[in-house]
């Protein structure tokens, strides 16, 4: 695959999606080149190679022209280091971090070298993710002792928040340095839901690591169950039904549906628009409710298996489920034309948390937040999967960054996702909705990529010759995102600041694993 | 202008508000003392303070759900709080990260007596599919003390009004 001058040799490796091995510096050059092109990088993991062939790994997918590009670099046993990356794209500096708490594997000269994922429950020198860690070890109970960045100087003081929340949200620690009510400052202390996700994959049968994939972020349940199973069947070389990747794409827009449903309600709540919080969770609860009725879970939870789906859909329940679509088209539309029209939330919303376009490329900002400061990219639209590619799905861009901007892109994308599920049910292929996976012969690995409602997952997969688990990487949007969030509330007050929060609502435990 | 139109929905989607569900009493894992001067205090409503100590936040999509306007939870005198100050209930849902532990004893400890704690979840009650490990302490009853379980994954809006109002409803002291 040629990207600017050079080819480095990535081979297809699935639809959109390229694979290749390279020495580390090359993975630098290759960066570079990407950056060039106006790519991104996605996801950096690292992995324990040891027992297969001798040493560690670091691992990077990156978004180019051409679709996702998965380059990896084998690292010696001893002192594994590769060159740091975050200095061409500054998303990489949390992925590096807790690339280093878990595996002990260094990025070399490294501006931020402080711990990420690791608070004070395993010692510095243990890495979790390593295959001779010994789970037996006590755990110890330090305390955390971050070093935050402080702000000093005259009327400048600090507010922080958390790791318990107010609200109903997840666990992490805000740090903000304030002048008045202006913010100067806001440095993230995340990690707190941190439970062991990508340890506890190795040696899990292929099935139990779908439910596992679809609890690294509930809310994007079928966006990661997918991702997984198309790693999966990518790497076994398993073909899956047409059926059940139509209904695949069917669960994955109803949940976009009912996560976006919900965000545009607590957004007019953070307005102290009650009413929108109101209308638009009655509507997201009629939506799970019928979920919960056409296939037994209001999210969904293990509809999709690997090698295809283990629910269906009736002609009886195809009617109800368009019909339904059809409703709440109409009541969105009429309930935007309230938020148009209404005075306040107009004004809380425009020109507040601001990330601009430049800033936006610069440093990564992704998925739906990506899109409301003019990053056009959606991978159902450019490197669509089956059945998207038969779809001709519209993107929702906009170019002014902030939570209005991140608001209409939800209102897009409902109106869209409703005529996808419209067309799906419409053109539903007949067939089996499972085949059973190409049997393991040995150790192979596969990728999936999947457009969640956030953004895009990411799921790595190694299998053993045992036909488990080896190595799984799922990686969230929201790695790339929460550090845009520091900036795009600076300078505004602190009560916008749970406002702005919401409008990127990004997902902690996804990002905490 | 904003406010007919605003208005005008209001008085076509009318009630949707469902009448509470019976309290499941057999969702109660530890027989607490109460005085009749505790339900006194409490009356018939109740604060609660979620605490996510390390879920993969598929619960709190529920506990967002009946805050929504099928539930009318606070007709029924159940309010969330943003303190455990200010909390009769802890509502715990996640495998107890090692990282949120303290945090979770330190607000245990800061919710004032009596006091109620439910695990929300199949992680909560038995540590779900993440159990036990260098990162985790498993389920919430590893960490503090905990009355009412409510499995599932996650529990349906109606399991955790169930497993609410087995906390906290009369007739708690001659269940067995």
């Amino acid at each position: 695959m040629q990207i600017g001058e050079h080819d480095w040799h990535l081979d297809p490796f699935g639809r959109h999606i390229w694979r290749g091995r390279m020495e580390a510096g090359q993975l630098l050059a290759l960066a570079r080149a990407v950056k060039e092109e106006g790519g991104q990088l996605v996801a950096l993991w690292g992995s324990d190679d040891r027992h297969l062939d001798g040493g560690f790994a670091i691992h990077a997918a990156f978004l180019t022209g051409a679709g996702l590009a998965w380059a990896s670099s084998a690292l010696p046993a001893e002192a594994p280091a590769y060159p740091d990356l975050a200095h061409i794209f500054p998303q990489a500096d949390r992925m590096q971090r807790a690339t280093f708490d878990l595996l002990g594997i260094t990025a070399s000269e490294a501006v931020d070298e402080r711990k990420w994922l690791r608070h004070g429950a395993w010692p510095a020198n243990v890495f979790p993710l390593r295959r001779d860690f010994d789970p037996s070890l006590p755990p110890i109970h330090d305390t955390d002792a971050y070093p935050f960045i402080r702000v000093e100087g005259d009327g400048v003081h600090e507010i922080p928040v958390g790791p318990i929340h107010a609200g109903t949200i997840e666990p992490g620690h805000f740090r903000f340095s304030i002048i008045g009510e202006r913010i100067l400052r806001l440095e993230q202390r995340l990690g707190y839901t941190h439970k062991g996700t990508e340890k506890r994959f190795e040696g899990m049968d292929l099935a139990t690591g779908a439910k596992l994939a679809g609890r690294v972020s509930g809310d994007s349940h079928s966006a990661y169950a997918w991702a997984y199973c198309m790693a999966v069947e990518s790497a076994t070389a398993s073909a899956v039904p047409e059926r059940a990747v139509w209904l695949r794409a069917l669960f994955l827009e109803i949940e976009r549906i009912a996560n976006h449903l919900g965000d545009l309600g607590y957004l007019g709540n953070d307005v102290a628009l009650g009413f929108g919080f109101m209308q638009f969770w009655r509507l997201k609860e009629d939506w799970l409710r019928l979920s919960a009725k056409l296939f037994g879970h209001r999210y969904l939870f293990d509809c999709i298996v690997p090698g295809g789906v283990a629910k269906d859909i009736d002609d009886g329940g195809r009617a109800e489920l368009a019909a339904e679509a059809d409703r709440i088209e109409a009541e969105v539309r009429s309930l935007k034309a309230i938020y148009d029209d209404h005075a306040t939330l107009q004004d809380r919303f425009a020109n507040t948390g601001i990330v601009k376009p430049d800033l936006a490329a610069r440093l990564g900002l992704t998925g739906l937040a990506g899109r409301a400061s003019a990053q056009a990219w959606d991978a159902r639209a450019q490197f669509p999967q089956a059945p998207y590619d038969q779809l001709d799905v519209s993107m929702a861009t906009q170019r002014r960054g902030d939570v209005l901007a991140r608001a209409e892109v939800r209102f897009a994308e409902v109106t869209e996702s409703l005529r996808l599920i419209r067309a799906l049910l419409t053109r539903l292929p007949a067939g089996e909705l499972h085949a059973p996976l190409a049997p393991v012969a040995a150790v192979c690995e596969g990728v999936g990529w999947v457009e969640g409602w956030r953004g895009e997952v990411v799921v790595a997969v190694r299998i053993g010759a045992d036909g488990r688990l080896d190595r799984v990487h799922p990686h969230d949007p929201s790695w790339q995102n929460w550090p845009l969030l520091e900036i795009g509330v600076l300078g505004n007050i602190v009560p916008d600041f749970p406002l702005i929060n919401k409008s990127f609502n990004l997902s902690y435990s996804g990002q905490d694993l | 202008m904003a406010t007919h139109l605003i208005l005008q929905k209001i008085f076509k989607t009318g009630f949707v508000s469902e009448p509470a569900p019976e309290a499941d009493l057999a969702l109660r894992t530890r027989e607490q003392e109460l005085h009749a001067d505790i339900l006194r205090v409490f009356g018939q409503s109740v604060a609660i303070r979620h605490v996510d100590a390390g879920s993969c936040n598929g619960c709190e999509l529920e506990i967002h759900a009946i805050n929504g306007p099928h539930y009318n939870i606070e007709g029924m005198g159940v309010k969330f709080v943003a303190s455990p100050r200010h909390a009769d209930v802890l509502l715990v849902t996640g495998p107890v990260s090692r990282n949120l532990e303290v945090a979770l004893k330190r607000a245990f400890e800061a919710t004032p007596e009596p006091k109620w704690v439910i695990a929300m979840g199949d992680c909560g009650c038995t540590g779900g599919m993440f159990g036990e490990s260098y990162a985790s302490c498993g389920k919430v009853s590893n960490v503090i003390p905990v009355d009412v379980e409510v499995p599932g994954c996650p529990p349906t809006p109606i399991a955790l009004l169930q497993g609410i109002l087995a906390a906290v409803s009369k007739g708690r002291n001659t269940a067995a």
